[in-house]
């Protein structure tokens, strides 16, 4: 297999019900058969406009549409780069710039959104593009002898697609993954999950980010079906709870704060999501608290810790959880997926000992081709194993983790498992509500903003909360508030602002973070 | 109710609550603060809010927050 369109393709041939649903959202669905038609569409549009190995921009809201729109760009030889307004008119205008996609897909809102934009001169554009609306691309007449030509033309290193996330030196840094990067991440989830054709997904995560691979090209490889379930649901458990069992979802992969919110709320005391036969959670740390609610209320259910960065493509470590072990620290992340290795190097490059801590390394054919347009970058996280003496690319993660064991004790014979457990980062890039975040890039922004001085953002683990400190003389609180509101994604936001005179340092000069956040713990 | 008001204003000091009538419809009240708002209510005003009344018609207005509030302690 070399191209993820062959999911959908094998699918479409082998099924004996082309009309099953493959994405169903609030207002609309699409059929394998509509999904099929619409991406071949979509594909021949763009490869009239003769674009070949170009990012192409996916601006559309959240519905089953979004997908034909991704895979009708894979099927004209270029990679799609999905934004959402959710990321701010500023991260969407750097993002465009950057990636200078010469054709964005958009819908009847954001087409709007970006006519708006322009008009006000928010964006003014350096280069020249062109937009078309899905509706017209989706249904534009299909060059199957031109989609042939331009598959054979194709092979698996080539780019799928680049997300973007948060970045260190305060604009968004683009993820490049291939073909190949997905095609094995898929094949290793779907055997770790045991995914097959009754799957029905609920999908949590937004779909411009690389979590959503997940839900979407299982559903293509098995003719299985995914709910976009309503962002607003997850603010009332109890509702989401019957949408899940109203729709018989039984597979779900979120961020654990999805979860933690049901339980913690006290939604099992009315509800049960007695569907789910599978649940795998990651992107964060689930505290054990919650998760012992969730096991509680389904003890036959699947749990399954789910670990990796998005330059790995999607995950990379797994963990079945026991249903009776005691894990009262945390929950280990496991062991590599099949085909993937996990190497924690010291300081000094060496395998530590188990129980001592290395960076997380990963090597496998789920490594991405690294950052969009930054070389320099990409040469600093993937590098040479130093372990090996053949050419061997690794990826440096910056978390830690170190090895430790668990005693399951089933039975008489002992069971120890060697498992790997995630110890925290090496900088400041933080996990809120399973989004990635670097500090700095509030930090910068905030510092961005006339009159303020010094900005210092540190995370709140305890409570999930981002406190940012600035130093200003005529700066208010509640301008920063809105200046940063109207700058960064709503899951950017420090949720405390506390306006300080002088910041606190380390002995070594350093703004002392430590200090800082025992200071905003106590507000 | 000047602590309820208070607690969304310390969250949203740009909404005039008096007048908004769909918090939830038009996402200004969205899954980042809704555990926020919840344990703000528990701790200041002393309410508990039971999972069963966690429903948009609840939460869009001021004013039907009040009630809710209003409501689960005369009980």
């Amino acid at each position: 297999m070399i191209n993820v369109l062959d999911y959908l393709e094998n699918t479409i041939k082998t099924m004996s019900n082309p009309d099953k649903p493959a994405f169903i959202g609030e207002k609309s669905s699409l059929s394998f058969n509509e999904l099929y038609m619409r991406s071949l569409s979509c594909g021949s549009y763009i490869a009239s406009k003769e674009l070949q190995k170009q990012p192409i921009v996916v601006f559309m809201q959240k519905t089953p549409a979004i997908i034909a729109a991704f895979l009708g760009v894979v099927y004209s030889g270029n990679y799609y780069v999905p934004i959402d307004s959710e990321i701010t008119t500023l991260r969407i205008r750097m993002i465009l710039e950057e990636v200078k996609s010469p054709l964005i897909i958009c819908d009847e809102v954001t087409s709007k959104l970006l006519d708006k934009w322009s008009s006000e001169r928010d964006l003014d554009w350096d280069y020249d593009y062109s937009t078309v609306l899905f509706s017209d691309a989706g249904s534009f007449l299909i060059d199957y002898n031109k989609l042939t030509a331009i598959r054979k033309s194709t092979i698996d290193v080539d780019p799928l697609y680049v997300v973007f996330t948060s970045g260190s030196t305060g604009t968004p840094k683009g993820v490049i993954a291939t073909h190949r990067s997905v095609i094995d991440y898929i094949e290793n989830l779907s055997e770790v999950l045991a995914l097959d054709s009754d799957t029905v997904f609920g999908n949590q995560s937004p779909l411009y980010l690389d979590a959503c691979l997940k839900e979407v090209f299982p559903t293509l490889k098995f003719g299985a079906t995914t709910y976009l379930i309503p962002p607003s649901l997850f603010m009332f458990p109890v509702k989401l709870i019957e949408y899940i069992n109203e729709h018989k979802i039984n597979t779900i992969c979120w961020v654990a704060s999805a979860l933690s919110m049901v339980a913690g709320l006290g939604a099992f005391s009315v509800a049960t999501p007695k569907s789910l036969k599978t649940i795998a959670f990651g992107s964060e740390i689930f505290p054990v608290r919650h998760f012992n609610l969730w096991r509680d209320v389904l003890p036959d259910t699947r749990f399954i810790h789910l670990y990796g960065p998005t330059e790995a493509t999607g995950m990379s470590c797994f963990y079945e959880v026991s249903n009776s072990y005691d894990y009262s620290g945390s929950i280990p992340i496991g062991s590599a997926f099949p085909n993937t290795e996990i190497i924690l190097l010291d300081d000094n490059n060496n395998l530590p000992p188990d129980g001592k801590p290395g960076e997380i390394c990963i090597r496998g054919a789920g490594l991405s081709l690294g950052y969009f347009g930054d070389n320099e970058k990409t040469n600093s996280a993937f590098v040479q194993n130093p372990l090996s003496i053949f050419p061997d690319i690794i990826y440096r993660t910056g978390d830690m983790g170190y090895y430790g064991s668990i005693d399951l004790e089933q039975g008489d014979s002992n069971d120890v498992q060697r498992v790997l457990f995630y110890k925290g980062r090496r900088d400041h890039q933080i996990k809120h509500m399973g989004y990635r975040i670097e500090l700095a890039e509030i930090e910068l922004m905030a510092a961005s903003f006339d009159g303020v001085g010094l900005a210092c953002a540190v995370f709140d683990n305890e409570n999930s909360r981002i406190i940012l400190y600035y130093m200003s003389d005529s700066v208010d609180k509640s301008d920063v508030k809105a200046f940063l509101k109207a700058n960064l994604p709503r899951y950017m936001l420090p949720q405390t602002i506390i306006h300080c005179d002088n910041m606190p340092k380390t002995a070594g000069g350093k703004i002392d973070r430590v200090k800082l956040l025992e200071l905003g713990s106590r507000k | 109710m000047e602590k309820l008001l208070e607690i969304l204003q310390e969250m949203h000091e740009d909404i005039d609550f008096s007048t908004h009538v769909s918090l939830i419809d038009d996402k200004v009240i969205d899954s980042f603060d809704i555990i926020t708002l919840i344990a703000e209510i528990d701790d200041r005003i002393g309410v508990t809010i039971p999972p069963e009344e966690l429903i948009p018609k609840n939460f869009n207005s001021f004013s039907a927050m009040v009630n809710l509030i209003n409501k689960l302690e005369n009980e």
